[in-house]
């Protein structure tokens, strides 16, 4: 694609510069901090599943017993390396030992750090294998049928009960939907564990399990077979299970996951510390996993004004890239956010649009970027909701925008219908179609209303970058920098559940994992 | 499938607007024409479209056009159905419960308070019981607030609680008293088996036991709740679905002058 907007290149790379020295600054803070999710994905992936007979799940009875005993800041690897090397039992059987009262990690005599690794490693490698098998699966679907050009289709189903979503996302795939994502249950996110087995009962969505995830892609991939594409599976990481959540998606082979500590911190009030840090660990999973993540930003837009506000937008866009890259998840995995949220009411608001979508483009070329569609100015009215999806499909055929998540006419009313998501996609189709090529047909007016506008926009967000460079991130959210809301550094949900890393602190699966599927 | 852009079939009906026979309205007086989408379970052919015909039928509606069969998957077909509606309402007739007051936006509310008021306004919600749903009461109460329309945190004259979900009402009620709250929101989701009724109820006698009752402006909302079924349980007003952070506070705080609360 070339470039068409004339954008000040000193800016943005000023911008990006202040981006990778605020991410750098809150590395270091991430490299010496674990936390109960992190050594719960580390359960995870050493084979560790099931619940107990209350129903709290293993990694999470591990972890408690290791928190309790205030040993965690080793890494649950060490003590579980530890285990198998003393007891000879596997990661599971330790586990339900733990549950049982009958085996204490803390009194277990230490064994060498060699014989820990010794054990331990051959059991994680063979998780990764397991990883590395799921993404050159998916490369071999996409070499049979041939990957999607253009914008991907991006459709929700939101249920409830898996079985049910399950027949949603497969007429949705059948209607031309390439990504299904499954909106997780209300409160999911707040949860500091991930709920076990298929589920049939959530409110405005479902519960985000590995037996749900074994499930749909089980579906989706016969659906896929039919059409003779590859359907993509979506879900969210995001909350207090990040990594957890990367995890599952891994070993399930999902597509794309949405990503993004900001938005928790901002949006769901997690504890800045903890998700910083969980954020971390997962996207070293979703890089190697191959996993598009999705970032939030498009969130800040609900709250703050989207014409007064589009700085921080991108702004956020430059952290989260620089925060991806920290994480060692390629550019081409990035599925940096952004939305379209400007009121119907503003004057030249689609010149506005398109040009801050023209804009994003630019500035992230290989980034798959993530387009949200109208939320904030959706009233029930549903006619004029789908003139505002129409305009909104428009930008992304004029600007290449690659994870489109499609706009509901029915959106503010209910979660969507079968039929809703067939009109949207009938529409989407409608216009990718009848404008391919428009975008590389028209250039931008030098100096025009949209030029203009996104050079401000760039401007005043290296401004910002360069004041949170000066007072790092966590003094940003608290001053509530971002979609106008102040988060405390000590504030809200998870605090408890960070612990700095000892000497000894053993996490094998970073070093197997960081780097992507080809490292 | 439509028969035509210009309409000849024979119009006997009356014509003229009667309020107690209330009909909907399509381009004449009393033609009760209406429009309606719906899916079936089938596959689309002459069938599903009779069907989809029969059914609109069943809903009152004579001489339903079938105009649009659009195959959704294998099994199941979407239909746009015309027609006119055979029923008729009483709007002489009808009463309706509403919260009078005419809504104040965020920035009207504010300086309501800072006028009337003079301090900023605590209120203390959460969704009680068994309930597990947070999405009412956030929308309410969180500040990203609920289709553009900001929650109560974001109003500068207004303190903010939100206790999230599965609050029993004794703990409610204990913190409504620590936070010295002005005004309690009561959100429930779950209506299955009429457990908000039960649940509601009990909040209410609970604060009466305790002579608290007179302490609080008490509002309940979900989207099963009315102003009358609310106020029928003993609150001061129920909000339900299309209303937003504004109109509770409205509510709430001219409530609050009315009273001579300070």
């Amino acid at each position: 694609m070339q470039n068409k907007l004339n954008l000040n290149k000193a800016l943005v790379d000023g911008a990006r510069q202040s981006a990778k020295h605020i991410a750098e600054d809150t590395q270091a803070f991430i490299d010496i901090h674990t936390t109960v999710t992190v050594e719960r994905a580390v359960c995870r992936l050493l084979g560790i599943d099931g619940v107990n007979d209350f129903e709290v799940p293993l990694p999470n009875v591990v972890v408690n017993h290791l928190t309790d005993r205030g040993i965690l800041s080793g890494g649950a690897a060490f003590y579980i390396g530890n285990a198998m090397a003393a007891t000879g039992l596997s990661p599971q059987e330790i586990a339900e030992k733990i549950d049982k009262c009958e085996l204490d990690l803390a009194a277990i005599a230490p064994q060498t750090n060699e014989e820990i690794r010794a054990k331990i490693m051959p059991v994680a490698m063979a998780t990764v294998e397991r990883i590395r098998g799921n993404a050159a699966k998916r490369n071999e679907f996409l070499s049979e049928y041939g990957d999607k050009e253009g914008p991907y289709l991006y459709v929700i189903v939101a249920t409830g009960n898996i079985y049910e979503d399950i027949t949603q996302a497969k007429a949705a795939a059948k209607q031309g939907a390439d990504i299904i994502a499954v909106i997780r249950t209300t409160g999911q996110s707040l949860l500091d564990y991930v709920p076990y087995g298929a589920t049939t009962e959530g409110f405005g969505g479902t519960y985000a399990t590995q037996e749900n995830f074994r499930l749909m892609r089980e579906a989706l991939d016969e659906v896929g077979r039919e059409e003779k594409r590859y359907i993509r599976l979506c879900n969210y990481c995001s909350g207090l299970c990040m990594p957890e959540i990367a995890a599952m998606g891994a070993l399930e082979r999902l597509d794309v996951m949405l990503n993004d500590a900001l938005y928790g911190i901002l949006f769901r009030d997690i504890n800045m510390q903890r998700t910083i840090v969980d954020q971390y660990f997962s996207r070293v999973i979703n890089s190697f996993a191959g996993v598009i993540i999705n970032t939030g930003e498009d969130n800040y837009l609900t709250t703050a004004d989207a014409v007064e506000e589009a700085h921080t937008v991108l702004a956020s866009q430059f952290l989260n890239e620089q925060f991806a890259l920290c994480a060692g998840l390629p550019e081409e995995q990035q599925g940096l956010g952004h939305a379209f949220e400007i009121s119907p009411d503003v004057e030249n608001g689609f010149l506005y649009e398109l040009a801050q979508a023209q804009m994003a483009r630019q500035i992230f070329p290989k980034a798959p970027l993530k387009y949200m569609p109208p939320t904030k100015f959706m009233t029930g009215n549903i006619f004029r909701g789908h003139v505002q999806d129409a305009l909104f499909n428009m930008v992304t055929i004029l600007t290449g925008q690659k994870l489109h998540l499609l706009g509901m006419l029915t959106e503010a009313i209910h979660t969507p219908f079968m039929s809703d998501r067939a009109l949207s996609i009938e529409n989407a189709q409608y216009i990718f179609r009848t404008m391919k090529d428009l975008g590389d047909d028209i250039s931008f007016k030098e100096g025009g209303i949209m030029e203009t506008r996104a050079n401000d926009v760039l401007a005043k967000a290296a401004k910002l970058l360069g004041e949170i460079e000066h007072m790092g991130l966590f003094a940003t959210l608290e001053k509530g920098i971002f979609a106008d809301i102040k988060r405390s550094r000590e504030g809200g949900k998870g605090l408890s559940g960070v612990v700095v890393k000892s000497d000894d602190y053993f996490n094998p699966f970073v070093e197997l994992m960081k780097g992507g599927v080809n490292g | 499938m439509s028969s035509g852009l210009y309409n000849t079939s024979k119009q006997d009906f009356d014509k003229t607007l009667d309020l107690s026979k209330l009909k909907a309205y399509g381009d004449t007086m009393n033609d009760g024409k209406v429009q309606l989408s719906f899916t079936l379970p089938v596959k689309d052919d002459e069938r599903g479209t009779e069907a989809a015909r029969l059914l609109a039928k069943k809903m009152g509606i004579s001489e339903p056009n079938v105009a649009l069969a659009k195959p959704l998957d294998k099994e199941f077909t979407f239909y746009v159905v015309y027609g006119s509606c055979a029923h008729t309402v009483d709007y002489e007739n009808i009463h309706v419960e509403t919260v009078e007051e005419e809504t104040m936006d965020m920035h009207a509310c504010d300086e309501y308070i800072r006028e009337n008021i003079g301090r900023k306004v605590i209120m203390v919600g959460a969704s009680t019981g068994t309930d597990a749903h947070t999405v009412g009461i956030d929308a309410i109460m969180n500040r990203k607030g609920f289709a553009g329309h900001y929650g109560l945190e974001r109003f500068e004259m207004i303190e903010a609680y939100n206790l999230g979900a599965q609050v029993t009402n004794e703990e409610f009620i204990k913190k409504a008293v620590e936070l010295n709250a002005d005004v309690l929101l009561v959100s429930q989701t779950v209506t299955q088996k009429d457990v908000h009724i039960k649940n509601l109820t009990e909040l209410v006698e609970l604060l009466e036991a305790e002579g608290l009752r007179d302490r609080f402006i008490l509002v309940c909302g979900g989207a099963r709740i009315t102003h009358e079924l609310a106020k029928e349980l003993g609150y001061d007003a129920g909000f339900g679905q299309q209303k937003y952070a504004e109109d509770v506070a409205t509510f709430a705080i001219t409530e609050m002058v009315k009273r001579g609360k300070k």
